[in-house]
């Protein structure tokens, strides 16, 4: 009933590990300023599939789209510059630099004039101020601690940290893999705000989680994973959690897609 | 998940409760205000603080055993004497900072100072060439180093043990085991000696080596810590699959690493020449493991990560304070060794309980 376009298509992405296929044909699509889940059981692919998309592997056969224009990542590199972010399982944050450095770590800003072409002077002021100004937009923090360990956190203020840097830098599509995974219930709750939050932004989010109560909760829809493919797409106010475990173990006939976000 | 749907409701009822708990997402308050716990922040924050209470508390405390220590002769002697040390524990900081370790120091500073003196003295090359095709070759040296820990990824002890043996030989190979003499070096390359002029004032006497130990500090501080190679230096050190994954090119900055230390190690070799008056293929044995000492004692951790210049400098300093106060205290020399072996594992203990705060 929608002809919106998915800002992130893929069609028929092939992988092979040897003689194991990872990815058997599997199609993806993300519309704009939805949150997409993607569910699977163990070994279904989803973490193959999700790598394809973020650059960190190459699929063997298939074609990704990003903002219908056909995309070749070859590094989580390429994808990130082409704007499609992914927070990390273990975050990838530094824990004994400051929140301020790991938001910018990898793309340090410079001073302008000579200090900065010269004699490579980061602008540290400006991170600074970038960095909180980022943190509380997402009421993540109160202001004088910027300059404190990332070590110093909860996982659930560092899933925070790792979930405001994806979103600081003008990013279009994130990806989050399994942001609750390891955090306590209120920590969960918090982060999953954070979630809905970034969403309000009109960033669209693929989530990654084994947690079907967390993915009925925040998704739109749900791409449900199984044997290397999409064999469903479903939302989550039509279908239980039973039903979507059921589909994603082969126990239930996957019913028909749905296409788009709105309804 | 079971067949019913009564776990959903469950949780569902469960999350409405919690709905109503505190809303504010993740802020940074801090439960942790006890005395014991500011004290360890601060520390952590701070990793300078102790090796400077140290020196000083040991300046303070040698001047009371042996009031001549307080006088400028001995204290000019401690800066003299740690000079080299010291800007090889530079070079050694920065390897150490990402989690790795350099044997290999000491090689590449006499190998080194055998190029300079060898072109400069004996074949007669000009002076700045002579110094600048010295220094080159440490940094190749510890480019060769940093290619076989990040490219091969070799764990670094083994490479730089390994590199430790190649370079001591050919230095043996190079120099046919035989010094140039001091009145040769006075004779065709004065220059060689520069380092080991000094500027005086009253009785205290400051070498143009130890101020160029200031030197390369700042400048090494100032990479570190103002530019964003210094900071992924850091992650490297501290998680390098976080940092590859937060687009660092982590093997290029950790040869860079390894480079930069070893051309530090080339510029020690010029300075070493000032420091003994000649250059000896078997001078500066002692240099690798009296480097990762001051590191140590300095407050940089061996797991990589933190650490600071000024502390490694400091940790020098502690170092020569201890070997010239037990000396003048009339102390048998071993007892130099077993203070700074004492002062060694007193400081990674403590940094093994910062860490574990952090945790």
């Amino acid at each position: 009933m929608s002809d919106i376009e998915p800002i992130l298509k893929a069609r028929g992405l092939l992988k092979r590990y040897g003689t194991v296929v990872a990815l058997n044909g599997a199609d993806f699509d993300l519309y704009p300023g939805e949150i997409l889940a993607v569910i699977g059981d163990n070994g279904a692919g989803k973490s193959t599939l999700i790598k394809a998309i973020s650059g960190a592997i190459i699929p063997d056969h298939g074609e990704i789209a990003f903002e219908g224009k056909p995309v070749h990542f070859r590094s989580p590199e390429d994808a990130r510059n082409a704007g499609i972010e992914t927070v990390y399982q273990n975050l990838a944050l530094s824990p004994a630099l400051s929140i301020a450095d790991n938001m910018f770590l990898g793309r340090e800003v410079r001073r302008s004039g000579l200090l900065g072409s010269l004699l490579r002077m980061m602008d540290r002021g400006h991170m600074q101020k970038f960095a909180r100004e980022k943190l509380s937009e997402l009421g993540l923090m109160t202001i004088q601690d910027i300059n404190q360990a990332v070590e110093t956190l909860s996982g659930g203020q560092r899933q925070g940290v790792a979930v405001a840097r994806a979103a600081a830098f003008g990013s279009k599509v994130i990806i989050l893999d399994e942001p609750t995974a390891a955090l306590g219930v209120k920590e969960s709750r918090r982060v999953l705000e954070l979630i809905l939050d970034v969403r309000s932004r009109g960033i669209p989010i693929i989530l990654i989680s084994h947690n079907m109560p967390h993915v009925f909760e925040v998704a739109d829809r749900i791409h449900i994973h199984r044997l290397g493919k999409r064999i469903a797409v479903i939302r989550p106010k039509d279908y239980s959690m039973s039903d979507a475990v059921a589909i994603m173990t082969g126990a239930m006939q996957p019913p028909e897609m749905v296409e788009a976000m709105a309804g | 998940m079971s067949d019913s749907n009564a776990p959903t409701k469950t949780i569902s009822d469960f999350e409405a409760k919690l709905a109503q708990a505190d809303k504010s997402v993740a802020s940074f308050e801090r439960d942790d205000r006890s005395l014991f716990h500011i004290v360890r922040s601060f520390l952590r924050t701070n990793p300078t603080t102790i090796p400077t209470l140290v020196l000083i508390v040991s300046i303070a405390a040698f001047g009371l055993i042996a009031p001549r220590f307080l006088g400028p002769g001995a204290l000019s002697t401690v800066l003299q004497q740690i000079t080299v040390t010291g800007i090889i524990a530079i070079a050694q900081t920065l390897v150490i900072l990402t989690a790795g370790i350099d044997l290999s120091v000491g090689a590449i500073l006499v190998v080194t100072s055998l190029i300079m003196g060898n072109m400069a003295v004996n074949l007669g090359v000009p002076l700045p060439i002579a110094i600048g095709v010295g220094m080159m070759f440490g940094a190749l040296m510890g480019w060769l180093n940093g290619v076989l820990v990040a490219i091969i990824k070799l764990p670094p002890f083994i490479v730089t043990l390994g590199t430790l043996s190649i370079f001591t030989a050919l230095k043996l190979w190079y120099s046919h085991s035989e010094s140039i003499r001091n009145a040769d070096i006075l004779e065709k390359a004065p220059g060689l000696l520069w380092f080991g002029e000094a500027v005086r004032f009253g009785g205290f006497k400051l070498t143009y080596g130890t101020i160029s130990l200031a030197v390369v500090a700042a400048i090494v501080w100032y990479m570190l810590n103002r530019t964003a190679w210094g900071r992924h230096v850091h992650a490297i050190g501290d998680d390098p699959d976080a940092a590859r994954l937060s687009g660092i090119r982590t093997r290029r900055t950790l040869i860079s690493v390894y480079a930069l230390a070893g051309l530090i190690c080339g510029f020690a070799g010029w300075v070493a020449i000032g420091r003994v008056g000649s250059v000896s293929p078997i001078s500066f044995d002692t240099v690798n493991l009296g480097s990762i000492t001051a590191v140590v004692i300095g407050g940089t951790s061996l797991f990589g990560g933190r650490g600071s210049i000024v502390g490694s400098v400091l940790g020098a300093i502690i170092v020569g304070v201890f070997n010239t106060g037990l000396s003048l205290a009339g102390v048998d020399d071993y007892w130099q060794m077993f203070a700074a072996g004492t002062l060694v594992i007193i400081a990674v203990a403590l940094d093994q309980w910062l860490r574990r705060a952090s945790q």
